[in-house]
Parts: C-alpha cells; sequence; structure tokens
C-alpha cells in the first residue's frame, strides 16, 4: 500500500470562498473534495491518508508560517507522493500548489504532483521545479486533470518508462534527455530535413527549443526633478469602479476597463467607489477604496511637490480569471491612451 | 498590463502583494504591498497607521520611478 497526501485550498476544501481565504493552514486525516476523486482514481494500491486545506491568500500574504507549519504537521506522517490542485486557472492556488509542492519535494524527497491551466501563472513560476500537468481553466475539468494526475504518478511510482513531458500531458521542465529514435535518423539527416522543410517555407520542430524572453527593456528612471513637474497615472487590476459599475466591467475573466474622472477628487470614499473584483473579499476596498488606488497618499505627494500632479483618470480593470492574451490587450489600450497624452510615470496596484 | 505599458516606453511601477507573480509576467519595478483584500492599509488598524502605511509604499513607489535599475528590482519597504 502506497501513501498520498493532497493538498487543496479553502474553497475545495469545503471551508468557504473568498472571506475563508485566510483560512490558516489544517492537516486533516481522510479525504476531503478533489480527495476522494484522487483516491479513486489511483485505486486501492494507494491510500489517500491526510488532506491539507490552506486559505489562498494565507499562502500568498503569509507563505513563511503557511509552509513552516504544514512542514512540520507533515513531520512523522509516512508518505510516498505528495500531490496539490487541480489549481485550474486560478493565480493564487497555482501559486500555494507551487510552493508547497516545491517545499515538500525539498524537504521530504518525494514526488511532488500539481496540475494547472497553461494560463496560471504558477506555470512558469514553479514548472521547472516539479511535473505541472496540463490542466483545464475550470473546475468543470476536475475529474480528468485529477485523473491525468493519478496515471501519471502510478506511472512514475511503478518505475515504468516515462516518455516526453509532451507525451506524459505535463508542461516541459526544461530537462534534456538521451533518447533512440524508433526506427533511428541521425542527427546529420535530421537536420538537413529541418532545413530542407525551413527553404520549402514548411512547418518543421526543432530539438532544442528556447523559450522566448519574456522580458521587456526597462524603461529609463525619471530624475526627481522631472517627477517633481509630470503627473502620475494610476491604474489598478482591482476593480475599483464608481459605484453602479459604469462601464460595467465584468467581475471575473474581464475583457473591459474602465477610466474614471478624479482630477477634483483627493480621496476615493466609501459610497462613491467600490471594488467589483470577485477574487477577494470586498470589505477592506468597499469601506476605503484608497486601500488598493491610493490616490490620498498621491495628493500627498502632489502637495509636497514630489510629484508635478495627479493624472486626471485613473484606469481600472478586473485581474481575476483574466488571461494574459486580454490583459495585454487592456494593456496596450490603456497604453496608448496614456501615451496619446504624454503621461510617463504610471503606478499599477494589483490585488 | 504592467508589461505592455512600460513597452509603449512609459516608466510604471508595480504595486503587488505577490511578487513572485508580478516577477513572472514580467515587471521590472516592483513594490510590496501588505496583503491581497487590502494592499496599502490594515483595516484592523486605525485610519492613521494605514494612511501611514499607504503613504510609505506610495512614496517608495515613486522613488522607484526615480531609480536607474539595470534588472527586474523588488524596492525595499520598511513599514
Amino acid at each position: 500500500m502506497k501513501k498520498a497526501i493532497l493538498y487543496i485550498n479553502q474553497f475545495f476544501g469545503q471551508i468557504g470562498g473568498e472571506e475563508m481565504a485566510d483560512y490558516a493552514p489544517e492537516v486533516r486525516e481522510g479525504l476531503v473534495g478533489p480527495a476522494l476523486e484522487l483516491q479513486k482514481q489511483l485505486g486501492e494500491e494507494y491510500q489517500v491518508t491526510h488532506t491539507i486545506i490552506c486559505g489562498d491568500n494565507f499562502m500568498g500574504s503569509r507563505q513563511e508560517e503557511a509552509i513552516k507549519t504544514i512542514l512540520s504537521s507533515l513531520e512523522g506522517k509516512d508518505f510516498d507522493i505528495f500531490f496539490a490542485g487541480p489549481a485550474f486557472r486560478a493565480g493564487r492556488y497555482g501559486n500555494a500548489c507551487g510552493n508547497i509542492c516545491k517545499a515538500v519535494k525539498e524537504k521530504f524527497n518525494v514526488p511532488v504532483i500539481t496540475s494547472m491551466n497553461e494560463e496560471n501563472p504558477g506555470v512558469e513560476m514553479f514548472r521547472k521545479d516539479m511535473y505541472i500537468f496540463k490542466g483545464g481553466a475550470s473546475a468543470a475539468s476536475m475529474r480528468k486533470d485529477v485523473a491525468a494526475m493519478a496515471r501519471f504518478a502510478k506511472k512514475l511510482m511503478n518505475g515504468e518508462e516515462l516518455f516526453s513531458a509532451e507525451e506524459e500531458g505535463y508542461f516541459g521542465r526544461g530537462i534534456r534527455r538521451q533518447v533512440y529514435l524508433d526506427p533511428p535518423v541521425n542527427a546529420a539527416d535530421r537536420v538537413i530535413d529541418m532545413l530542407l522543410k525551413k527553404i520549402r517555407g514548411e512547418e518543421f520542430k526543432s530539438e532544442l527549443p528556447i523559450p522566448p524572453s519574456d522580458l521587456v527593456p526597462i524603461a529609463p528612471a525619471i530624475s526627481p526633478d522631472e517627477l517633481s513637474k509630470i503627473k502620475v497615472a494610476l491604474v489598478t487590476s482591482g476593480g475599483i469602479v464608481p459605484v453602479g459599475n459604469p462601464d460595467r466591467i465584468q467581475s471575473a475573466s474581464a475583457t473591459k476597463w474602465g477610466k474614471y474622472d478624479i482630477s477634483e477628487l483627493d480621496d476615493l470614499v466609501e459610497g462613491e467607489f467600490m471594488t467589483i473584483h470577485a477574487g477577494y473579499d470586498p470589505a477592506a476596498a468597499n469601506a476605503d477604496p484608497d486601500v488598493v488606488v491610493p490616490l490620498d497618499a498621491l495628493r500627498a505627494y502632489e502637495r509636497e511637490g514630489k510629484i508635478g500632479g495627479v493624472y486626471k483618470y485613473f484606469y481600472a480593470t478586473v485581474g481575476t480569471g483574466t488571461t494574459q492574451a486580454e490583459a495585454a490587450r487592456m494593456g496596450r489600450e490603456i497604453a496608448a491612451e496614456l501615451v496619446a497624452d504624454g503621461v510617463k510615470a504610471v503606478i499599477l496596484t494589483s490585488t | 498590463m504592467t508589461r505592455e505599458i512600460e513597452k509603449a516606453g512609459i516608466t510604471i511601477v508595480q504595486m503587488a502583494n505577490l511578487i513572485p507573480v508580478a516577477k513572472t509576467v514580467g515587471s521590472n519595478r516592483m513594490v510590496p504591498t501588505i496583503s491581497i483584500p487590502y494592499p496599502l492599509g490594515d483595516p484592523s488598524t486605525p485610519k492613521e497607521v494605514q494612511f501611514k502605511l499607504r503613504y510609505h509604499r506610495v512614496g517608495v513607489a515613486l522613488d522607484a520611478l526615480t531609480a536607474d535599475i539595470k534588472e527586474q528590482t523588488v524596492f525595499k519597504v520598511k513599514i
């Protein structure tokens, strides 16, 4: 009998939604939520002995404490393999799964497996450190995603032959391994085949893919003197909008952004502005929207002369479940407006 | 979004709680915030304390805009 442990968040742990995202880590004996499905998929030769539940915000904001608590409660427990998620497209959950898997692997030296959607930022953060299976966008693919993790776990534990990341269904870890081709074609022939395809304008597949660098050239520093003369713009993905949400920006998976005139305002106050972001508890942001869009603090710097002023609009959208492609498009649209109006400096707040 | 705005040549600083995520998506200037639901002011503390923290971190962000950096940088905050 092989033993497994699964990590899940407060939502899938049936503790609660956003209002419970600060839930402290808890190691529970037996099966909770997705652990039932994992047990079913792993079959009789495995026992999922414990389910770890932790709030996504707790793991996000108090990561060291969360990991320490979980690792110490795992000490002395006997397990052969560790799972987390699936996290689907949930960014904070992906971050949590990646962090705990990495810590467990380092401390207990057992295989760790998780699952995320390709849009989850956790993929890029952790793919080099662990097996991250290519999962669906939402919990609708729970069964399929759990099955993929379980299938591979059994192969791994049985010592079966493992194939490439692409064939097995996880995100490549950037590890090169020697393989024998069947039928054998030597490298000289392969490279000439590729070259001929390239010349003919046909598709070919490199054996040494180089991931494109995602870094943007660093924009130049603004001198303190110039800063004291120019206006600084505020942009947020925290979903702060005038009460009533006039632009009907979606609370999740947003495709719209809005701009709101703050030229006459010193402060964003309760009852005039609010958050429509469905990915965090709105209580604090509704009570004082400045905690997300710090207009009051920026006005203070304007009065002191550190900045020339605050740009007349702030820009807002919602960054939860929003695909990177949509976020990039909205970013480009907002940037085009700012450039057209001569804005050179931006503070972007994200939640 | 930060990347696209920076690509347009605008100097931008991202204030975020999940700094590793900001780094992964390619922000160059980053200032940490204190949490996800209330990045710049803990509602369990008095208003003045919240403002002090917010004022400090926004100040760090403004200084970040004036910093000549060569690589992705997370700016340090004191409160």
